[in-house]
């Protein structure tokens, strides 16, 4: 275990495995998503309160799953990579912002279109949303951060830096439904109770939940492979790739 | 150190900083806004501002919901089950503004202690169930948990 | 028919249902194909390297 670990954290033996990984996982995520869009917009039945706008849960609740999932991972990787210097470690940290940016903006974007009809309006400053605003600008911050430093090992440092600061942030958008009165409900899943979601429900939410996650590990290993490509593009095994 | 690393080194601490100050700014806004809304309790005690705009959260108590037909305007009877405040809007009232929903009222309270809205927006819970399910419920006279409010006395 | 209508309209919320599926599909869509194509340029340009360095 130990053993292979080492061997896939050297470049090019993580980026044959990666191109051997990536279309089992992003067909795997490809079906996911397709079961799940039929569960959710089809087999589901309607909310007692809420009718049809309900439906907005299963992309609105596994995006914002997901982009506190991608931070925590973007952190760890960034830890890893600045305590014993991994460059597949550097790699997964600066692939994974963008695709994180992705899904925490898409829970602002879906959300906003969940709240206007339902709590009549786009946006509220409450904990919930404000929290969940946070981590965009901590996502955006960490690309920015990226970009702005050419040397890569220094950009991944600093950007590791930043990541642990940030990671302050994700106990406080999950509590925060608990700990101070916001507009946001409190949690629905992921409690210590049982999931106040009728089982009709909870079975197509947990289907692109799952989808969603798959999606990020085959996009994340598409965009390690860019990264690696660029870092190491005067290495020997990056030229061997060409010829 | 060269040049080149002094830079470099003077731009992530700038940037750091500037994520930092960012932050911090944020959290101090926030800390105002922490506390989204006061319930009718904290109102009837008087933790409520008197001199500026607050919030009020509350369950729309079943009945009390008036509505003047020649125009927008309504009141009702918002409680969290221990004290009531009478709220008056004039405007468009969320999908979910029913009775026995949960309701968070921006606005100030007026020197009759009635509470003068200026927008009112609907707070739901974090059940989710099909209408059938609801029903049965119902009829089983079992009440479906209402946890947008939670008592804390 | 009726009921493809009925499914579009989503008890009236069709605008805000369609909208959040679309806005995220699209997304979820473009953020899959920008690496993809990324990649593709990377391996040609480095195969054009390679190419120049051992042609005539």
């Amino acid at each position: 275990m130990l053993e292979s670990l080492y061997k896939y954290a050297a470049p090019q033996n993580f980026y044959q495995l990666s191109r051997r990984l990536t279309p089992w996982l992003a067909g795997a995520a490809a079906l996911l998503l397709l079961a799940g869009l039929a569960g959710a917009l089809w087999f589901a039945p309607p909310d007692y309160q809420q009718g049809e706008s309900f439906r907005i849960i299963y992309v609105h609740v596994p995006s914002a799953w997901m982009s506190l999932f991608v931070y925590v991972v973007l952190a760890a990787a960034g830890i890893t990579g600045l305590v014993w210097k991994v460059k597949v470690a550097d790699a997964l940290a600066r692939a994974s912002a963008p695709i994180g940016a992705a899904f925490t903006f898409l829970a602002l974007a879906t959300g906003s279109l969940w709240g206007k009809p339902m709590w009549g309006a786009w946006w509220v400053w409450d904990a919930r949303l404000t929290s969940e605003l946070i981590l965009l600008f901590l996502y955006v911050g960490y690309i920015a951060l990226q970009g702005a430093i050419e040397d890569r090992r220094m950009a991944a440092r600093a950007g590791a830096v930043l990541a642990v600061i940030g990671l302050i942030n994700i106990p406080i958008i999950h509590y925060s439904v608990e700990w101070w009165s916001t507009l946001h409900q409190g949690p629905t899943v992921t409690r210590f109770d049982a999931p106040a979601i009728h089982i009709s429900m909870l079975i197509p939410l947990l289907i692109m939940a799952l989808g969603f996650k798959l999606y990020y590990a085959a996009n994340v290993l598409v965009r390690m492979r860019c990264e690696l490509l660029e870092a190491e593009r005067n290495s020997a095994w990056v030229r061997q790739l060409g010829s | 150190m060269n040049p080149a690393r002094r830079k470099k080194l003077i731009i992530i601490i700038v940037l750091v900083l500037g994520v930092g100050i960012a932050t911090a700014l944020a959290l101090r806004a926030f800390q105002q806004n922490l506390l989204y809304f006061f319930s009718p309790m904290q109102i009837a005690a008087g933790e409520a501002p008197s001199n500026r705009a607050f919030r009020i959260g509350g369950l729309v108590v079943a009945g009390s919901v008036q509505r003047d037909p020649q125009s927008l305007a309504v009141s009702f009877t918002l409680t969290d089950t221990l004290e009531s405040v009478r709220v008056h809007y004039a405007g468009v009232l969320p999908d979910l503004f029913r009775e026995g929903q949960g309701i968070v009222a921006n606005g100030r309270l007026g020197n009759d202690g009635t509470f003068i809205a200026s927008e009112v927006l609907a707070k739901h819970d974090e059940n989710y169930m099909p209408p059938e399910v609801a029903k049965a419920l119902a009829a089983a006279g079992k009440p479906i948990p209402h946890s947008a409010f939670k008592q804390t006395p | 028919m009726n009921s493809l209508g009925e499914f579009l309209h989503m008890g009236g919320y069709g605008l805000y249902v369609w909208g959040a599926y679309g806005l995220s599909a699209a997304i979820l869509i473009w953020n899959a194909i920008v690496p993809t194509q990324r990649e593709k340029s990377l391996l040609r340009e480095l195969a054009a390297r390679s190419n120049g360095r051992s042609g005539p």
